[in-house]
């Protein structure tokens, strides 16, 4: 048998983890699955970090242990295991792993983040650990004293340049746009632009890699006119962007046309009690602190599904006796009244299960049973809908009981 | 596993006959830190078919380039002294590295 838990967190970045954090601070039994086996996704493979609040003095791998050590003082499990399938039986959530594990839950978050876009140009497969690269802090010091090739102009591809050349000898960028346009902030435009040790190639792509056995030479095109130049180095490092990894998902939850995750503001997808956030999310603002505010909301709203869930479960669904339930609002007068008649009808005594359900609150269980207008009454036997009254007069109440 | 610098790399790996499988390291390189004890443990399992080493490449980048890797972490597997595999990369597993060991073994 598989193990349950509440909540389980595919991905243990930094919206993963703040997910976990919040999840688990609440009570809820939290299983975090991360495929790679260091913890805190793409961060931990970045150096700097400069702009996560309260933590000015910190760096991107440090301030990941510390999202994990802080999600393990609230209990949070850790696992490793790469997800291949989620599959959503209402209530129960199925998440399988490529090695067979299986788990359980009653709610997921969605936090598997994104990995290094592949150009898929020539030479970039065969030089893979002979020069070419996606990672500097993995890389840096081998480059020491050589010249490399950054292609890329986001913040990602400037940051990383900026903590390249504390070793490297010199870096060459190629940047697609007009000279001095670049898509990363300005802050880190202007720090790079004031760097000595980084060029800039404009209006151009990388074309091939060539070498003997490594990298020695990158081929680039000038796009505006196409004459082609060969640049002298021993590195290419490509920071061009990044893709979800969602391929699992598909058929399970929506997603964009680019594969990014569907969700509402409250980090909702389009299946009860699935979440996603961070990366993974079809969004625009892509930072460690939004994944962050992500991964909290999910974790709340979460929280909310599985007690709405729970006590429907435990009260209606496996209920012994059948079960009347009133749907109701504070706003409407008239589901008011319907209220107060049922109370005093003594349904209790009748044998029903009497319960309310405020539709401004739990909306999942009003979508579930299409509840349009209210006041509107239902009448359930294991679960299954017998009848249901919309805006009832007091006789059919009474010929319904 | 045996620890190589620029002194016994030929001797040990080049001048070798058999399998040898070095393993390419840096502390900077936090991939190559978590895969090592897996690596160890590869060690030991594959002990009779493989001679495994390992090679920090700070002070030994030289060498390291020489062997045309410039990238960490990276797994080279060397036949009497021929170079014959490289597996490297950040998605490198140890269970890539175990499916190899088992090919040549």
């Amino acid at each position: 048998m598989s193990e349950k838990y509440d909540l389980i967190v595919l991905g243990g970045g930094p919206a993963g983890i703040s997910s976990a954090i919040y999840g688990s601070r609440s009570r809820l039994k939290t299983l975090v699955l991360e495929a790679k086996r260091k913890t805190g996704g793409q961060p931990s493979t970045y150096h700097d970090m400069e702009n996560y609040p309260g933590v000015p003095e910190t760096n991107a791998s440090d301030l990941m242990d510390n999202f994990r050590t802080h999600a393990e003082k609230f209990g949070t499990e850790f696992k490793r295991g790469e997800v291949k399938s989620l599959e959503v039986n209402g209530f129960e959530k199925v998440v399988k792993c490529k090695k067979g594990e299986e788990y359980r839950a009653k709610s997921v978050v969605i936090a598997t983040g994104a990995e290094p876009r592949k150009l898929g140009i020539k030479g970039e497969e065969e030089f893979k650990g002979k020069g070419v690269s996606y990672c500097a802090t993995c890389d840096a010091d081998i480059f020491t004293d050589l010249d490399i090739v950054v292609v890329g102009n986001g913040n990602s591809a400037v940051e990383e340049s900026i903590y390249l050349s504390k070793f490297v000898n010199k870096i060459t960028m190629i940047v697609i746009h007009d000279e001095g346009v670049m898509d990363a902030e300005k802050i880190l435009q202007e720090k790079a632009m004031e760097n000595e040790k980084i060029e800039f190639v404009w209006n151009s792509v990388l074309e091939e890699i060539k070498g003997d056995g490594i990298v020695e030479k990158a081929v680039v095109k000038n796009i505006k006119n196409g004459e082609k130049s060969e640049l002298d180095c021993s590195g290419v490092f490509f920071f061009v962007g990044r893709v979800p990894s969602t391929d699992f998902l598909e058929g399970v939850v929506d997603l964009t046309e680019h594969g990014y995750v569907e969700t509402t503001k409250q980090m909702e997808t389009n299946q009860p009690g699935v979440y996603a956030v961070g990366d993974v999310r079809n969004k625009v603002v892509r930072q460690v602190i939004t994944a962050a505010g992500d991964g909290a909301t999910a974790a709340v709203m979460a929280q909310g599904y599985i007690e709405e869930e729970d006590y429907w479960q435990n009260h209606v669904v496996n209920a012994d006796k059948p079960a009347l339930v009133a749907f109701w609002s504070v706003t409407d007068q008239e589901s008011m009244d319907v209220i107060s008649q049922l109370e005093g009808m003594e349904l209790e005594d009748k044998g029903y299960k009497f319960i309310k359900i405020d539709t401004y609150k739990n909306r999942l269980i009003s979508n579930r049973y299409d509840i349009e207008e209210i006041p509107t009454i239902l009448k359930l036997e294991s679960g299954k809908v017998d009848s249901k009254l919309v805006k009832p007069e007091r006789e059919e109440i009474i010929e319904l009981i | 596993m045996i620890e190589l610098n620029k002194d016994n790399f030929e001797e040990e790996v080049l001048n070798c006959e058999g399998k040898v499988v070095v393993d390419f390291w840096s502390e900077s390189c936090d991939l190559c830190m978590d895969i090592m004890p897996d690596v160890k443990e590869l060690a030991e399992e594959f002990a009779d078919d493989f001679k495994f080493a390992k090679l920090d490449i700070k002070g030994n980048r030289r060498l390291a380039i020489g062997q045309k890797v410039l990238g960490l972490p990276s797994i080279v597997f060397y036949e009497d002294g021929e170079k014959v595999e490289h597996l490297s990369g950040e998605d490198l597993e140890v269970e890539d590295i175990r499916k190899e060991l088992e090919t040549r073994a």
